[in-house]
């Protein structure tokens, strides 16, 4: 996966720079959807067991099975499923914007 | 995307790679892209798509930017079968046998407008992937009923005082009773289930049908962090048991030992909300009776390959 490619946005001015094929040309990746947010899902390090479930269920997906997991603030909808999910209650929920 | 791991071994029970990219444009909580995001877990790169008219067509953004990570051909909203078809058949003319054609359409564009050319496809056994993801009505242009609505549920065409009456369409036995090799069904809830069934397809030759149950946390008014519950519940209730037709052998995946009531999954669900005692009765009977097929339909085709 090429990070370079993947937020890269297209102009289409004219016929010319419509592709020849009929295939996409660039990825969603640069619609950023953090605005769309209310809460804020925390992942609480000491409790986190890395079973990444939180990981598994992330309709985005948002979530990076790092150690410990990273969720990614700039796509993530604040659904709440990794909150609701985690069998450890690692992942707490903030208000967005305090 | 990276897997670091500093102490322990982190063990992941899916398939690492990400074919489906973030910042799509589905609503918070959705089914439907966990589904997807899933299949092309399974699949991989090597994978063309046909959407019709389905919330998927909205999810993948405007052209010219895409997120499902695959090439996708958008056909009308009959047709999902039958481009994958085309699709299948123009693959194989160019010696391109790794490459797998999926279909993937929405409950309406398979138990309704999309019916004709999946059942065509089925006969003639075209080398595709069916999938739908069954979110129980059209819920993309504003959730209005489809076959695929339970008995009981609430849609902007059935209002309250006139909630669905009749029971959902059986998609799986309409497929089982093409003969395709290989159908299934199953749920969001059991990501690892889904992804050794779609493998499974992807090996076989012939029509392959996948029901997959994805909920829909705005049609059916339920809170959206909770849509893996309701999805799990539709299974440990029976209301969506989890079985596979394999050349014409049922095997159920997941059999509860204790099933829970129905009234736990209804009760969940706002378009739920407005159902009588009895009503709630009526569909306990019901999923108890589909259950009980079921369990026979296994038993006799077993004995019946034995």
């Amino acid at each position: 996966m090429s990070k370079k490619n993947d937020e890269k946005v297209i102009v289409i001015q004219n016929g010319d720079d419509m592709p020849s094929m009929p295939a996409s040309m660039g990825s969603m990746k640069i619609n950023k959807t953090a605005s769309w947010r209310s809460i804020r899902p925390v992942i609480i390090e000491e409790k986190c067991k890395r079973c990444m479930i939180c990981w598994k269920f992330c309709p985005e997906p948002a979530i990076r099975p790092e150690d410990p997991p990273v969720i990614d603030y700039d796509y993530c909808k604040g659904c709440g499923i990794c909150i609701e999910e985690c069998p450890f209650d690692a992942i707490v929920s903030e208000k967005e914007g305090k | 995307m990276s897997n670091k791991t500093k102490g322990q071994k982190i063990k992941l029970t899916l398939p690492i790679e990400e074919v489906m990219s973030p910042g799509h444009l589905a609503c918070q909580g959705c089914g439907a892209t966990l589904a997807l995001r899933y299949t092309l877990k399974a699949l991989g790169r090597k994978t063309i798509m046909s959407i019709p008219a389905c919330c998927w067509s909205v999810i993948d953004g405007p052209f010219p930017y895409s997120a499902a990570g695959v090439p996708i051909y958008h056909c009308a909203f009959e047709t999902a079968a039958s481009t994958a078809s085309g699709i299948s058949h123009a693959l194989a003319q160019l010696g391109q046998d790794n490459v797998t054609a999926l279909a993937w359409a929405g409950d309406g564009g398979t138990f309704d407008i999309g019916l004709q050319a999946l059942s065509g496809a089925a006969e003639r056994g075209d080398n595709v992937i069916y999938i739908v993801y069954d979110n129980e009505a059209y819920m993309n242009t504003g959730i209005q009923r489809s076959s695929a609505t339970p008995h009981g549920a609430w849609t902007t065409t059935t209002p309250v005082k006139h909630y669905k009456r009749g029971p959902k369409k059986n998609i799986m036995a309409i497929m089982a009773a093409h003969h395709v090799p290989y159908c299934a069904t199953a749920n969001i809830a059991y990501p690892e289930d889904f992804i050794r069934k779609v493998k499974k397809a992807k090996n076989i030759m012939g029509t392959k049908f996948i029901h997959l149950y994805a909920p829909c946390p705005t049609g059916w008014k339920h809170p959206p962090d909770i849509t893996i519950q309701v999805a799990r519940l539709a299974t440990l209730t029976n209301v969506f048991p989890l079985y596979e037709i394999d050349n014409d052998v049922y095997t159920i995946n997941k059999k509860i030992q204790k099933a829970k009531p129905v009234s736990e999954y209804l009760k969940l669900q706002g378009r739920f909300r407005h159902l009588s005692e009895k009503e709630v009765q009526f569909i306990q009977r019901t999923v108890d009776q589909n259950w009980k097929r079921l369990l026979k339909l296994e038993e006799a085709f077993r004995n019946e390959k034995n």
